[in-house]
């Protein structure tokens, strides 16, 4: 295959000890020592009230990356196309109808069924920003981050529009928290584009591939990095933090993996 | 976009197992409903129910992977020969070249709602013989239909409520079209469960009655189980004039409410045209439209307006969820092979259970199935968040 090429013209980052980019990028470049703390997940400004009300955890940490990104890149959400990734959505949402059903009364909430779909995030965010342009929800278990960017990257190089890729997965109560145990909420976003635009930080040039993927060097980054699948990015931001031309391995689909060529730009 | 050729396909839905019995009950506009017996619910709906599957286990090979909705997955692939045409292109192209795409709107979740049941008394555990990786995660059908075919190239599921194997055209598409896969499995599998039962019951959008889309009497849905797929490829040679193809993918967002159509169905229109626009065909160009159409007296209105907006009030058109239930997830890819079924065999499938079309919705909706040669076909899916997808097939001569 010919590699897929696409330039970052803006992040967005969120996850324990992550508030956003800048930080992620100061701790990921080595000038901060990371120090974990709790996601902090605020309501979605961007809402309309009902809505906001409706929004669960993963709606805000969805819409918390999305929105920085878009910020950083100059993007018109109103006009982005988006890929959402997500292996589990909102485990929350998922543990308050499962435990409804298995109880005598199993009369659901409307607003939790229509929060129930995978592309929940998707719809808050085609509703805040009355974006008519499509958007898609994909899963790929722990390959979500991986599969969420080579979407995201195909779709740059068919159709030539900026997009956004957004990845996120929360943490998930119990009892699904000892079957699927992610420890927290992590959300990245980028916005690819095909040109380098104004706000351009990085060339990225990928292709499948098998070598195994790369590892972060501080453990308990590392263990984020292992145990989030939305956090299988940090690879990447690494990369891109350190502002020297360089390549690295993303997990992908066992034993397959991501290659990106990450090249620092303006 | 090129348009690919649709080389192998396959429906298992409550009509039959295959393309022969689903032509056969099209045919007739046989309904293929019956009172909902599903586990131990207790609303009073009707639905489409694959009722093979309660007797088909996995093999043990797949042992991981049993659930009901694999079990859909693997009865489906069993039809038509489609393992066998996967296969041969397999071995034409490699493992690592055939991309895999699936949509499914709750994948395995009836295994952690029985499991739920289940719980340890003391610790709230869930029992130790419930898989969640292989079950319940939405990928876990994915996974289990690329180990059944010895698929090694990308995949993907496809997550948006209703109209999510309608997209995964589209992202088969694509990722063809950008040469990093030459042939793609797409499909839809959603099986029967508790969330979507009790769900749709709580937006009072269950109908008690076998539902019947664009009856002036319609009253809601009812919920059917599929598993449709297609193997889709670029054209080696020109066709012999029988070969279906994929013409056109277009897909948008409403923008407007989670669980609502935009009321003059905004996102609907822009599907259709980017769809339109992507086969590069007049509206006129189109023989039968294959509607969203579930039942419910909103979408219904909404689809009317948005189609005649396009289309004006002449082109053949039914929904065939009145025969086989809103498939949810799966609905795209089993509308799609109707479609190619429908090019195939020039059969207009008539919408079941549908009395009397609602005079409000000035469509040409048609309530038996009749024989007419069409060229093209459009598919409209449409979910939750306000996503939408329309396709558009044809003959590929």
């Amino acid at each position: 295959m010919k590699d897929l090429v696409a330039y970052v013209s803006g992040i967005g980052v969120k996850g324990p000890g992550f508030s956003d980019w800048p930080e992620a990028e100061a701790v990921l470049a080595r000038v901060r020592p990371y120090v974990r703390a709790d996601t902090a997940l605020a309501p979605p400004e961007s809402l309309p009230s009902t809505e906001r009300r409706r929004a669960g955890r993963v709606v805000k940490l969805a819409l918390a990356v999305g929105l920085e990104a878009v910020r950083r890149a100059g993007s018109d959400p109103a006009r982005l196309p988006a890929v959402f990734a997500s292996s589990s959505g909102d485990g929350d949402n998922c543990n308050e109808i499962c435990q409804t059903l298995a109880s005598p009364n199993r009369e659901l909430s409307p607003t939790r069924f229509h929060n129930s779909v995978h592309n929940a995030p998707a719809g808050y965010w085609s509703i805040a920003h009355s974006t008519q342009v499509a958007s898609t929800t994909i899963c790929a278990y722990d390959a979500s981050f991986a599969a969420g960017l080579l979407e995201t990257l195909v779709q740059v190089t068919i159709d030539g529009a900026e997009t956004a890729l957004i990845a996120y997965d929360l943490d998930y109560p119990p009892p699904l928290r000892a079957v699927r145990p992610i420890p927290a909420p992590f959300g990245i976003a980028l916005i690819l584009q095909a040109n380098p635009g104004r706000f351009a930080i990085a060339r990225l040039s990928a292709r499948i591939h098998t070598a195994a993927a790369d590892r972060l060097a501080d453990p308990e980054l590392e263990a984020l990095r292992a145990s989030i699948p939305a956090a299988r990015g940090l690879v990447l931001l690494e990369a891109i933090a350190r502002r020297e031309p360089t390549s690295v391995c993303i997990d992908y689909l066992m034993p397959e993996t991501l290659l990106i060529e990450v090249t620092p730009w303006a | 976009m090129n348009p690919l050729v649709l080389a192998g396909f396959t429906a298992t839905s409550c009509l039959g197992r295959g393309l022969r019995q689903t032509t056969e009950a099209l045919r007739s506009a046989r309904c293929g409903l019956t009172p909902c017996r599903f586990e131990d619910v207790d609303i009073n709906t009707w639905v489409g129910m694959v009722p093979e599957i309660e007797h088909a286990p996995l093999p043990r090979a797949w042992l991981e992977f049993e659930c009901r909705n694999n079990r859909l997955a693997f009865l489906g692939l069993g039809q038509d020969g489609f393992l066998e045409t996967v296969s041969a292109c397999v071995a034409r192209v490699g493992p690592r070249r055939v991309g895999l795409f699936i949509g499914t709107s709750t994948s395995g979740i009836l295994e952690a709602e029985l499991a739920y049941r289940h719980r340890d008394p003391h610790s709230g555990a869930l029992p130790a013989t419930f898989r969640y990786a292989t079950t319940q995660n939405a990928f876990s059908v994915a996974a289990f239909t690329r180990s059944v075919l010895g698929l090694e190239g990308p995949a993907a599921v496809v997550s948006t409520a209703c109209s999510s194997s309608a997209k995964a055209f589209g992202s088969a598409q694509r990722m063809i079209a950008a040469g990093v896969i030459d042939a793609a499995v797409v499909g839809g599998v959603d099986s029967l469960c508790l969330t979507t039962l009790y769900g749709f019951h709580s937006l009072q959008l269950t109908s008690a009655r076998p539902c019947r889309p664009f009856d002036a009497s319609r009253d809601g849905i009812s919920i059917g189980e599929a598993a449709a797929f297609a193997l889709l490829e670029r054209p080696s040679t020109r066709g012999d004039g029988n070969r279906i193809a994929l013409l056109g993918v277009g897909e948008s967002n409403d923008g407007y409410h989670l669980s609502a159509p935009h009321p003059q169905g905004l996102g609907a229109r822009l599907a259709m045209e980017a769809a339109l626009a992507a086969a590069d065909v007049e509206p006129s160009a189109i023989g039968y439209i294959n509607l969203h159409g579930t039942g419910t007296i909103s979408n219904d209105s909404v689809e009317s307006t948005a189609v005649t907006s396009i289309f004006g009030a002449a082109v053949p058109c039914s929904s065939t969820k009145g025969a086989t239930g809103h498939t949810l997830g799966a609905a795209g890819a089993l509308e799609a092979v109707i479609c190619a079924i429908a090019l195939q065999h020039h059969l207009i499938p008539g919408g079941a259970n549908t009395i009397t079309v609602d005079p409000s919705l000035p469509l040409n909706y048609l309530t038996s199935s009749k024989t007419a040669p069409i060229s093209r076909a459009l598919s409209n899916s449409f979910g939750f968040g306000g996503t939408n997808c329309s396709l558009v097939l044809g003959k590929f001569a």
